[in-house]
């Protein structure tokens, strides 16, 4: 119980800050200059971006492989709502069932299967940690700039609130058709070689 | 034109930290599961950009959600064989630390 709260605290306390540095940096003024300083669209974006961030930060740095499993189910879902944001209906239920449905549950079941649950403390061991630490203020430093500080060109159109589903099966079965095609072979050829390399062999 | 509030750039920061976070996972564990993880994260950092892009594209036509969608159904089939990778690993090895498993440098 006090660790979600801490969680929680954590989050929102991320959130004021994401939106405060965002205030700082003129790269990011997007919104109408006019009307309130915060509106429910921004504080939700701000909630669901501090969620995936400091669920990845304990993905990234918990010591326990158990923890940082559950944290990447935040992570996921924190993305997944950022998809319902930008009006990708379709692509956040599919995160939603594929992701947290499958790959996570899957995931999970590695970690059981492989780790001494018991010795939770030291099962998500990290090495050359500092040259990580740089790599990853280096990446991150690029990346954020370059996001917020190049002239981007694009603007929201005027999708408002249409099931993109049809769309997409559309697509799926027009433009992308032969990518559609592969990609059913290549799930089939997984399914066929994920067996084969897990089976134990019995030797007669 | 309607602007939606959290602007484009909102969305690629988003990405960038998931992706150096994804990263540095990849980069420093040594747990096998834990290094997939760390992809699981770089991949929806791709994502979140593409679906992003996708809404802020001024002529809309979901590309970036179909692309946005083969990442995801890619995703899945390499975690699944990861997984069984993994386990095989586990079964010979008795263990999926991946400084360990370096039979075929001997």
């Amino acid at each position: 119980m006090k660790t979600v709260a801490g969680y929680a605290t954590v989050i929102v306390m991320t959130a004021a800050l994401f939106a405060e540095l965002t205030m700082l940096v003129p790269g990011l003024h997007w919104g109408p200059s006019e009307g309130p300083l915060l509106t429910v669209g921004d504080a939700v974006f701000y909630l669901l971006a501090s969620v995936a961030m400091v669920s990845a930060v304990l993905v990234a740095f918990s010591k326990s492989i158990l923890y940082s499993a559950i944290a990447l189910l935040g992570a996921l879902l924190g993305a997944g709502g950022l998809y319902v944001l930008l009006r990708a209906d379709f692509v956040a239920v599919t995160q939603l069932l594929i992701y947290i449905g499958g790959v996570l549950v899957l995931i999970l079941f590695a970690v059981m299967l492989t780790s001494r649950i018991g010795q939770a403390s030291a099962t998500n061991p990290a090495t050359s940690v500092v040259a990580g630490l740089v790599l990853l203020a280096a990446l991150g430093a690029v990346l954020g700039f370059a996001a917020a500080e190049a002239p981007w060109k694009g603007a929201a159109h005027p999708l408002e609130l249409e099931a993109t589903a049809e769309r997409i099966g559309d697509l799926f079965l027009g433009h992308y058709l032969v990518a559609f095609e592969v990609i059913s072979l290549l799930l089939l050829a997984t399914l066929v070689g994920a067996v084969v390399v897990a089976r134990k062999e019995i030797k007669e | 034109m309607s602007q939606l509030a959290p602007g484009l750039p909102h969305f690629l920061v988003v990405g960038a930290v998931l992706f150096a976070l994804g990263t540095y996972t990849v980069v420093t564990r040594t747990n096998a599961v834990g290094i997939l993880m760390g992809v699981e994260l770089i991949l929806n950092a791709a994502n979140v950009n593409f679906v992003a892009f996708d809404r802020f594209n001024p002529s809309p036509h979901l590309s970036g959600q179909v692309f946005s969608l083969f990442v995801i159904v890619l995703a899945a089939a390499e975690a699944a064989v990861a997984l069984a990778i993994v386990l095989a690993v586990y079964l010979n090895t008795k263990t999926i630390d991946v400084t360990e498993a370096d039979t075929l440098r001997e």
